[in-house]
């Protein structure tokens, strides 16, 4: 994906999350370090100015909350940022890319530590399959086919322009 | 992630990198500590025993907190209730502890090397929570860690370490991490607590304290530790006092913006006035609450570091 393709699928996201959140009063974004937090961004300049309002975006670091630290080393924190109460508010949780689910479901663990949400939604920029936890996004810029074993690799710069998104089809032996 | 090592043994080993991931990965955990629930997962179902063959208060209740709000399960161990009074060796009790299936030992011992001797012969992670003379690494980090809050920067920041060197583990464990990351360190003293020989470590050293405290951007005191000293190294505390505490008058022949900072516990009157240490200058319970920050990141990273071998290329980028 270009950056074009990029722009496009976050617009898309953006109008769907518009058309379909009943009122933006009380949505809020999150989104999850590293990838989500560039999109977050991208999605509440969107939001703004179909809303005209404010949309309140934080980010959130999950290393605490993963399954998998006993089998890697320590995954590097970053900062969790959420200054305001999820309490009440419907959170979208927002990521680069949905996979495993794993992810997702550290993330509402995490988010639930911090106060009790309306509801939890989740927005990707790509979904690329191969679920191992029964957790689907409700907002999703773009389905990728992909093999399990294959690489999506997400290159958010500050700028759209040097954005992109590539798939690294795994070698078959 | 930088951190590969199965323990956290001293602070001479480890890199500039390997510090500036324990000081980051703090950050994010002294957050978690301001929450309502001041709990994470990370160490859910693991087994922490504080070993702890000297006695200690705040450290060992920094560390049980610390594995607490990483929802391990702690034990404490203390000299005074242990078969080590019996006469079983360290590592017969230490590995009476791993057939517990103890994941994490944090040590104190008063002999030098006791963690690393049994970072050897154990497959747990081990911590040195402070090792005879040697070096109390979690204190080093936390020191440091809350300079770098302050000032920003430990490139190019003067710390003046003063009083009791000789004895002291904690100035030992700051010397190592301050002089990895670029500050300059003024050790200040009594010529018999502060010897020359620590300017082999890199280290200014002096007995004249305006001097050595004027043009410091951070003043670490350390208590003088009467009970490790065999004979008297000065003639009275009240002498130490007049020569090397820290009161209002000398606090202000300093920079505006000096650090008192302060390991704990304080002889009150000796090495500072009240009203320095409870003054707007002091960070000392800051350091407190910046010490359990650095211990849940010590004992997160360390959880880590046995797995190197089995990570997948996936599982590093993830």
């Amino acid at each position: 994906m270009d950056s074009r393709a990029i722009d496009l699928a976050v617009r898309r996201v953006a109008r769907a999350i518009a058309s379909r959140a009943e009122g933006h009063a009380r949505v809020v974004l999150v989104g999850i370090q590293t990838g989500g937090v560039w999109l977050a961004r991208h999605l509440a300049q969107h939001l703004e100015r179909l809303w005209s309002a404010p949309v309140p975006v934080g980010q959130l670091d999950i290393s605490m909350h993963r399954d998998d630290l006993d089998q890697r080393l320590a995954p590097q924190v970053h900062p969790t940022a959420i200054g305001f109460d999820v309490t009440g508010k419907t959170v979208i949780l927002v990521d680069d890319v949905l996979f495993s689910g794993r992810t997702i479901r550290a993330a509402m663990d995490a988010l639930t530590d911090l106060g009790r949400p309306r509801r939890i939604q989740l927005a990707v920029l790509i979904d690329r399959g191969h679920r191992e936890l029964p957790i689907e996004a409700d907002f999703v810029g773009k389905r990728i086919a992909t093999g399990p074993t294959d690489r999506v690799d997400v290159r958010l710069a500050d700028t759209l322009a040097a954005s992109q998104v590539v798939l690294e089809k795994a070698v078959r032996r | 992630m930088l951190w590969t090592r199965k323990d956290l043994l001293d602070l001479q080993s480890l890199s500039v990198e390997e510090i500036t991931a324990v000081l980051d990965t703090a950050r994010a955990f002294r957050a978690v500590g301001e929450r309502t629930i001041k709990k994470v997962p990370a160490l859910r179902g693991k087994t922490v025993i504080n070993l702890f063959i000297e006695p200690s208060t705040r450290t060992r209740i920094s560390f049980e907190l610390a594995a607490q709000r990483l929802s391990a399960d702690v034990i404490n161990f203390t000299a005074e209730a242990s078969s080590l009074k019996k006469g079983e060796t360290l590592k017969d009790t230490a590995r009476n502890l791993e057939a517990l299936n103890a994941d994490f030992i944090i040590i104190r011992h008063s002999a030098a090397g006791a963690p690393h001797f049994l970072a050897r012969v154990l497959n747990a992670h081990v911590v040195n929570a402070g090792d005879g003379a040697h070096e109390h690494p979690t204190q080093g980090l936390l020191d440091i860690f809350t300079m770098r809050e302050k000032k920003g920067s430990l490139q190019g920041l003067r710390v003046t370490i003063l009083g009791d060197i000789l004895y002291s583990r904690v100035a030992r464990s700051n010397i190592w991490a301050l002089r990895k990351m670029g500050a300059h360190i003024t050790l200040c003293g009594p010529p018999t607590l502060v010897p020359r020989i620590f300017e082999q470590m890199e280290c200014r050293v002096t007995s004249d304290l305006e001097e050595a405290i004027a043009d410091a951007d951070v003043i670490n005191l350390l208590r003088i530790q009467h009970e490790r000293q065999r004979k008297t190294m000065f003639p009275s505390l009240a002498e130490y006092s007049s020569l090397f505490g820290i009161n209002r008058a000398r606090l202000a022949a300093t920079k505006p913006d000096v650090l008192i900072m302060h390991p704990g516990p304080i002889n009150r009157g000796v090495e500072v006035d009240s009203e320095v240490a409870d003054g707007e200058r002091s960070v000392i319970l800051e350091q407190v609450t910046n010490g359990l920050a650095i211990r849940m990141a010590a004992l997160y990273l360390v959880n880590g570091g046995q797995a190197a071998s089995t990570e997948t290329p996936e599982q590093a980028a993830a």
